[in-house]
């Protein structure tokens, strides 16, 4: 089991005939992700590698090719429009990986999404969304992923890849990783995606890595203390910046005494998340802590076998795992 | 991106907001003919970009020419130390002379996003004139919000109820409602991030003018303003900051002496936290970003070893779309270009990391290798202090 996205989950790349497009909708494939459909205006009925049609617009691509979520990579100027043709068009699932997008432009896309409660948005400014084996839309990079029982939520790419390579290499593996993004303004938050883990039955834990800005991070600590049973590891990352400064993120400001890490890891470990001192003691910290909990019967993992090179673990290549048996209660 | 005050005022008043007449002058001479040209009472105000100015003697009340010529020479060419400068103070290269007004009362108006509600809000409070955020964390029920809805705009009830909230006298309310519509605009038209009128004054003929003006504009909506973006003043940033932003490089300077250069904003900020963790300082922050090619990773390393503070410096890359020789080859050409002489501690993992590894171990430099960012750290640190 896992959240977002599965193998039936059928793929349109709206920009895929650009640079960053075409690369990873490349890499999507390798992986065993059911790209079925791009979207480039004016490029409509040609194909992308001989293998994916291209339409001109996104209602011809859910219409022709059934797809039912979309990957956008089409450059700031155009996303947000991007986002709401793919709204518009019925997309379900909408992963904004485009980076830069004016914040005027979100508060726009965010209010228009208002009247569309079947649309889910991912990001901007965000990796995407993997569930190992079956599917990834997104950026990261495939071969680091193992499917697993422990759900990992980010607002931040390179520190999800931290998190899940440790993941793998502890053979915990992953049931989804998502990243939500590092724009101020943007869709599925943390607490839409602890809501998804907690009910999903084949995520056992959860990983939780923040960032200094706003108070994301201390609603979904509320959220984790209120309703959640399964246990959480958590990383907020920007203890050491400087007030007033951005930090690369639209969103990581601290401002106002407002959004410090202080403050973030503070609610995080009120609420029972055991929170770590720096992104390499995620893994370590996860491991422990299911240790630490009643036995369950697992299923013997078997060995990992090295990717000679790039993404090629596909999901066609191997089986996904099953669970054992009813994941375990949490702790409460 | 920030402006100066003087900016700031010139895209107000082009949307209809009111504010004092004023001249831009960088001489004593011209600053005299400005106070001549206005007539009456002005005030000669230092333009730096931080705020904070008047505490540190940077705005000052001439009664004649000749006054605002002495003030004029006094501020030109002084360092202007306020709190959100730092102890160095800013240069002060430009006055803006303005003329005077009898302030009846000072509150604040300001607009800016709020990322919980992911709209913009219009603030007021009738504590004119003081730090807002000091207003905000003691007094909150003496800040008015008003939540703007894109698809309408600031509405007339929304800028009615905030003027009777401040407690304005029907005419003013009127000017109230003005002034607010035109900062919305102005907000709009140029993709501001925040908009904010601290004093804004009622005079006693009972005008409502924005006494000082501060605008910070979205850095990714600077490609469809033009006109905004030429107003950005290079003297008013850190040089190393601005040619960071010339190679689309995030940089921030710091005070450590241990330099770092990462991909994603997250993990440069989580690798300024663990050097600190194993006990060193962090020279900086900074993100080479998702799509970096050789060429700007080159830029990266020439910025990070022009700081003459940085004793040693750690890389950490996790490639994703950033593939680890693109970054091997980039720090083996920078580190050649730059005859590199402190110690270099270099942590890679992702795509391509086995070819990333053999470029650096084949590149005949000193490149000490670490496993994860905590063994990265501790080298990084024990390397600063066999330096020392």
């Amino acid at each position: 089991m896992s959240i977002l996205v599965d193998r039936r989950t059928r793929v349109l790349v709206q920009g895929i005939t650009g640079a960053a497009g075409s690369f990873h909708t490349r890499q999507m494939l390798t992986y065993g992700t059911a790209v079925v459909a791009g979207v480039t205006p004016g490029r409509g009925g040609s194909h992308f590698e001989d293998e994916v049609p291209v339409f001109d617009t996104v209602a011809e691509a859910v219409h022709k090719a059934g797809a039912t979520a979309s990957a956008i990579f089409v450059p700031p100027a155009g996303a947000a429009d991007a986002i709401l043709e793919a709204a518009e068009a019925g997309i379900e699932l909408v992963v904004a990986i485009t980076e830069g997008i004016p914040i005027l432009d979100m508060v726009r896309v965010r209010r228009a999404l208002e009247s569309r409660p079947g649309v889910r948005l991912l990001g901007p400014n965000c990796p995407g969304v993997i569930t190992p084996g079956q599917c990834k839309i997104g950026i990261m990079p495939g071969h680091i992923h193992w499917s697993g029982r422990v759900g990992v939520v980010s607002r931040s790419g390179t520190l999800t890849y931290e998190a899940v390579k440790q993941l793998t290499d502890l053979g915990l593996g992953q049931s989804t990783a998502v990243g939500i993004g590092g724009d101020p303004v943007h869709g599925t938050d943390f607490i839409d995606v602890l809501r998804l883990f907690e009910r999903d039955p084949g995520t056992d834990a959860v990983i939780l890595i923040g960032e200094i800005g706003g108070s994301e991070e201390e609603r979904a600590a509320a959220f984790v203390r209120d309703h959640m049973h399964k246990p959480v590891v958590g990383f907020i990352a920007g203890r050491t910046a400087p007030p007033g400064k951005r930090m690369g993120h639209a969103g990581a400001v601290i401002s106002g005494g407002s959004g410090t890490a202080a403050a973030k890891i503070e609610a995080m470990r009120e609420a029972g998340i055991e929170v770590v001192e720096g992104p390499h003691l995620l893994g370590q910290a996860m491991r422990d802590l299911l240790a630490r909990r009643p036995k369950r019967k697992r299923a013997a993992r078997p060995s990992r076998p090295r990717a000679a090179s790039g993404d090629r673990r596909g999901g066609a290549a191997r089986p996904a795992r099953r669970p054992a048996q009813k994941p375990g209660r949490g702790r409460r | 991106m920030k402006i100066h005050e003087y900016q700031a005022k010139e895209i107000l008043r082009r949307h209809g907001v009111a504010v004092p007449r004023g001249v831009l002058a960088s001489t004593p001479e011209e600053a005299e003919a400005a106070a001549r040209q206005l007539s009456g009472t002005c005030v000669v105000k230092a333009q730096i970009h931080a705020g904070g100015r008047g505490k540190g003697g940077g705005v000052k009340l001439a009664r004649s020419p000749d006054e605002a010529r002495t003030h004029a020479q006094a501020m030109l060419g002084m360092r202007l130390r306020t709190p959100q400068t730092g102890p160095d103070g800013q240069l002060v290269r430009k006055l803006y002379v303005e003329e005077g007004c009898r302030i009846a009362r000072e509150l604040y108006l300001g607009l800016t996003l709020d990322r919980e509600v992911g709209r913009m809000a219009l603030m007021a409070s009738s504590e004119g004139g003081v730090d807002i955020e000091e207003v905000a964390a003691r007094q909150p029920e003496k800040i008015l919000r008003e939540w703007i809805d894109p698809l309408l705009g600031l509405t007339g009830f929304q800028a009615r109820r905030v003027g009777f909230g401040l407690g304005l006298p029907g005419d003013a309310v009127s000017a109230f409602v003005r002034f607010a519509s035109g900062l919305y605009h102005a907000c709009l038209a140029t993709d501001a991030s925040l908009v904010e009128v601290n004093p804004l004054v009622v005079t006693v003929e009972g005008a409502v003018l924005a006494l000082d003006a501060k605008m910070t504009f979205d850095d990714n909506a600077l490609f469809r303003h033009k006109d905004v973006a030429a107003l950005r003043d290079p003297d008013e940033e850190d040089p190393k900051e601005a040619q960071a932003k010339e190679h689309d490089l995030s940089y921030i300077a710091l005070q450590g002496n241990i330099g770092c250069m990462v991909n994603g904003a997250g993990l440069a900020m989580a690798t300024m936290d663990v050097i600190q963790l194993s006990g060193g300082q962090p020279a900086n922050f900074l993100d080479v970003g998702g799509g970096a090619d050789e060429k700007k990773v080159t830029a990266a390393f020439k910025i990070l070893l022009s700081d003459p503070e940085v004793k040693a410096v750690l890389v950490n890359i996790f490639g994703g779309i950033m593939k680890c020789d693109v970054i091997a080859n980039g720090i083996v050409a920078a580190a050649r270009q730059v005859e590199l002489r402190i110690p270099l501690v270099v942590r890679l993992e992702g795509t391509n990391v086995e070819l990333g590894k053999r470029i650096l171990a084949e590149s005949g430099l000193r490149i000490t290798s670490a496993n994860d960012l905590g063994d990265a750290a501790r080298k990084a640190v024990a390397a600063v202090r066999g330096a020392q």
